[in-house]
């Protein structure tokens, strides 16, 4: 029996009740189970408010006196020493004539002789029981989660087993990429080890953070040389007689000496449950911390309160006063549920959150980013009340936030400035120039080329400016990115008052932003932004996750710049591009199966009449770009649709996509008196080249075998017309509201440099067009000069060009029907979620 | 919220997990379809799947903030209260959800499904 007690410990029998009848008036007893911060807290405020009241005995289930459960993140990072975070050393108990035993987990409650049993098998009477067991990590119950090797982080066994592990080096993967598995796995990676975080859901802590601060936090942790995965799920832990490694749902597997599993915790009512307490999802307590049973308290984690259940520190304090309150027979006082704030413990990486910043009718959010300083804010208002806030990089006036949250406060007349601190607000409310006026000279204004607000000061006193191009001009001063404009802007405005008259505006790409397409396209390639949420960050977007505007033009723009590397955005398009057909407007959807250069074949043509008669499809017609259009397909049959089509050899004609639509051809020299080509071959070519394409708008080819031009080739995004002596290449035409007839690019000798110059031209388009501009007002922007000095002038270019396109090619030419028939990719997509009779 | 609730009858219809994050999913019922939408910060709400404007899918549409984007013509719809973002007018019924744990209910009796939308009544939860 492992035992340790504490140094003025009697024989037990000095506990029994036999010997409390004599001498002075027994004192009541109060028997602690759990000897964590809320039982001790509790037992603390208890003493200063009724010393002596109670002769007290506390059961602890570790081998140690009470310590900050929320120092073990920098014991494990070896920022502090165990000793440094213990709370109540045994001389405390001991001045204190508390009993203290350690190493013996309780394991019983007779509420009947109101007597608790240990593991040791000690019985100790109680005339009040206050349960204050707290929480278990929650070990997912995956194959494997019993291996050693695999570690919870919730005590310091937890710890001294990480940091053995870590002293061996090697690789650790921590399963949950909340507050404790990031500080888990930042300890892990200050140790050494080359650490893993697997996340279930998209972004990290997405309990405390909302997604943009939640991929700032992923990158600085990137940085710091630790690995995310985001959307992964653990599929079982591998291993024979210790852990080896972690295997994902995805099929991947991760090396692993260690596993740290932190994916939560879980009330720890066990105790209070098998005497049957009230419980719910924990020991159900009233306000008064009181279970169902009048003589038996709980506090901490191991409780539900109206329903709620806590993991932090602070309401688990709220919850010990008022308890201590009604144990030392005080009245009132009740526990109403706490507001609660979150820090990472994590060193150089500022993170706070508190309150709801879900959102919520008649909420309004408040946005701040500065992408030069890494810093991002986020308020939710309601009523005039803050509701909720998340700040990333600079948290300095967190607890200025939380106490306005907490209070209630009315902040209508700081709401203007508030975003930017406790400083302001107070002599200039409601101005905000005054935030930009208010700043010192040091204060950065420009990160991209590190311009001052002193320099930009004096520059436009000293040497007379009245603009922002003028500045611009003279202190490179949002020279680069432009992020900086509106505050370069605001301190014209704060130096020179009515002097200054704003700039036209460029029209931006849309009310969440600024900035221009252009600006923000440039901005992408220029400082490396690889995904959605650090395009929101560095342009300083004035919404959380952009519009149905923005956002499918980012994700285009962003896969266009990152071939092979950007993960496409699903939620980010359009219907018609996530279900690869065409909606209708009764909800029903088209489907086009590719017909390469509008050629078919009988068995081709039998199969789209059984699909037609299987699926009861009402309307077959034959399209402008020489395919069959299937109209009135319910959702739900597409992936079967699509199954049939694949099995006869066809695939998807994407009538649906901004990418190449169709090639369209005549018959050429292969049948027609007049073909001085094979037009329909070259056609053939030209659209195994270039389907799968994403472009910023649709595509349509054409190649006519003669100057007669039955293919209309003329008012295509690229025709070629066939003559005798080769090729002619068209560009910049379509049909549509505003008819345009080609612009002659170039004629060329051979099928080789048609194919060159197309595959060129495509992506002088994807790379320059704005997303939904079509081939033909952007040839009109650009002048058909720029698009032949890219082309025709530069041969280096042109090949350039056509190299990336066709590199590009290589991530794009799936088809997306046989993934989604034979597969099940995005199987929601096509399915109810529910059918309610 | 209770004495509102009274009358509702409450039906499971998954989990938060099934909705994709800024997604729709739909609940076909006998008195039409229902999209269900998660939000960013997962929240979920429930609205007719007939936008106020010409009855396109809503559920087929992209979802940003607190909104979606009908896919027929563009029309934006506050997904807590089904009305028509400025300057379009109009408003789609929407039916209380209740989330718990991971669980997602739906409260049909207190739908008002038929066009034009629900009255006060109905108030979201």
């Amino acid at each position: 029996m492992d035992m340790h007690l504490s140094s003025n410990n009697g024989p037990v029998v000095e506990l029994n009740e036999a010997t409390l009848t004599t001498g002075a008036p027994r004192k009541e007893r109060l028997v602690v189970v759990g000897n964590g911060m809320a039982g001790m807290k509790t037992v603390e405020e208890l003493l200063a408010k009724a010393p002596g009241r109670y002769e007290i005995t506390v059961f602890g289930a570790e081998p140690h006196p009470n310590y900050n459960r929320i120092m073990l993140s920098p014991v494990l990072a070896g920022e502090k020493t165990f000793e440094q975070i213990v709370l109540q050393g045994r001389d405390w108990y001991d001045a204190n004539g508390i009993t203290l035993l350690t190493g013996e987990p309780v394991e019983g409650i007779d509420r009947t002789a109101k007597t608790v049993i240990s593991r040791a098998g000690r019985v100790v009477p109680y005339d009040r029981l206050l349960i204050a067991t707290g929480s278990m990590p929650f070990i997912i119950p995956v194959p494997g989660s019993t291996l050693p090797g695999v570690i919870g982080f919730r005590d310091l066994a937890d710890v001294d087993a990480m940091l053995a592990a870590a002293a061996k080096g090697g690789r650790a993967v921590v399963i949950g990429g909340g507050l404790l598995g990031l500080e888990a796995a930042n300890g892990l990676r200050v140790k050494g080890m080359e650490v893993t975080v697997i996340h279930l859901m998209p972004t990290l802590m997405e309990r405390q953070l909302d997604p943009s601060a939640g991929i700032l936090l992923q990158r600085e942790l990137e940085r710091r040389g630790i690995d995310v995965l985001t959307g992964a799920d653990t599929a079982e832990i591998i291993g024979t007689e210790h852990v080896t490694g972690v295997r994902l749902k995805d099929g991947r597997d991760l090396p692993a000496d260690i596993v740290v599993m932190a994916v939560g915790i879980r009330p720890n009512m066990a105790l209070g449950k098998a005497a049957g307490l009230d419980c719910g999802r924990g020991i159900r307590v009233d306000d008064r911390m009181r279970t169902s049973d009048p003589s038996i308290y709980a506090v901490g984690e191991c409780v539900e309160h109206r329903g709620l259940t806590y993991g932090l520190v602070a309401p688990l304090f709220e919850m010990a006063k008022v308890l201590a309150g009604d144990l030392a027979g005080q009245e009132g006082g009740a526990y109403a549920g706490s507001v609660t704030s979150t820090k990472l413990k994590v060193t150089g990486v500022d993170v706070f959150s508190a309150g709801d910043f879900s959102g919520g009718e008649g909420t309004e959010d408040i946005v701040f980013r500065d992408a030069a300083r890494g810093v991002y804010k986020r308020l939710v208002l309601k009523d005039g009340k803050l509701l909720g806030a998340v700040l990333y990089g600079d948290t300095k006036d967190g607890a200025w936030y939380f106490s306005l949250l907490k209070d209630g406060a009315d902040v209508s007349a700081e709401r203007d400035t508030m975003i930017f601190g406790q400083g302001f607000g107070s002599a200039d409310a409601g101005n905000p120039n005054a935030a930009v006026a208010a700043l010192p000279d040091s204060a950065e204004i420009c990160g991209c080329n590190g311009v001052c607000k002193g320099t930009i000061v004096k520059a436009i006193t000293g040497k007379g400016l009245t603009s922002l191009d003028e500045v611009k001009a003279h202190t490179k001063a949002s020279a680069s990115c432009g992020g900086c404009s509106g505050t370069v802007e605001a301190l014209l405005a704060a130096t020179l008052g009515d002097g200054f008259k704003a700039a036209p505006k460029l029209k931006p790409m849309c009310k969440c932003t600024s900035h221009t397409h252009d600006a923000v396209r440039a901005a992408i390639v220029a400082q490396g932004l690889r995904t959605m949420p650090d395009v929101f960050q560095a342009m300083e977007w004035t919404t959380p996750d952009g519009c149905a505007s923005c956002r499918p033009a980012l994700n285009y723009y962003l896969l266009c710049a990152w071939p092979g590397e950007y993960k496409d955005d699903y939620q980010s398009r359009y219907i018609n591009e996530r279900a690869h057909a065409n909606i209708q407007k009764d909800g029903t959807y088209s489907v086009v199966p590719r017909m390469w250069g509008g050629l078919t074949s009988a068995s081709e043509l039998r199969a789209i009449a059984d699909v037609v008669d299987k699926f009861n499809i009402p309307t077959v017609k034959v399209t402008g770009g020489q395919r069959i259009d299937l109209f009135g397909v319910k959702k739900a049959d597409l992936p079967a649709v699509w199954a049939d089509l694949n099995a006869a050899g066809m695939v998807s004609g994407h009538a649906y996509a901004k990418g190449l639509r169709t090639v369209k051809t005549c018959v050429g020299s292969e049948w027609c008196r007049f073909g001085t080509q094979d037009s329909t071959g070259l056609g053939v070519k030209l659209e195994r080249m270039t389907w799968g394409t994403w472009t910023p708008h649709k595509v349509k080819l054409a190649v006519s075998g003669c100057p007669r031009n039955c293919a209309e080739a003329t008012i295509k995004d690229l025709g070629v017309v066939c003559i005798d002596s080769g090729y002619e290449l068209h560009v910049g035409g379509n049909g549509g509201l505003h008819v345009r007839a080609c612009d002659l690019l170039v004629r060329v000798a051979s099928e080789e440099e048609v194919l060159e110059y197309t595959g060129a031209f495509m992506q002088l388009y994807r790379e320059e067009a704005r997303y939904l501009e079509r081939t033909a007002p952007w040839v009109e922007r650009v002048g058909l000069d720029h698009i032949k000095a890219a082309l025709v002038e530069d041969p280096e270019r042109r090949r350039a060009l056509n190299a990336r396109f066709l590199f590009s090619q290589t991530f794009s030419q799936d088809d997306p029907w046989a993934e989604r028939a034979a597969k099940g990719v995005d199987r929601h997509e096509f399915k109810l979620l529910a059918d309610v009779e | 919220m209770d004495s509102i609730m009274t009358d509702a009858r409450w039906t499971l219809v998954g989990t938060i997990d099934d909705i994709p994050v800024l997604g729709s999913r739909v609940v076909r019922t006998p008195d039409g379809d229902i999209a269900l939408f998660r939000t960013a910060a997962d929240e979920v709400f429930a609205l007719e799947d007939a936008c106020p404007h010409k009855q396109g899918p809503l559920s087929q549409g992209i979802v940003h903030g607190r909104r979606v984007t009908c896919p027929l013509h563009n029309w934006v719809i506050e997904l807590a209260t089904g009305e028509a973002v400025a300057p379009d007018e109009g408003r789609t019924g929407h039916v209380p959800v209740r989330v718990e744990g991971r669980s997602v209910s739906i409260a049909l009796g207190m739908a008002r499904l038929s066009r034009g939308g629900c009255r006060k009544a109905c108030a979201h939860v």
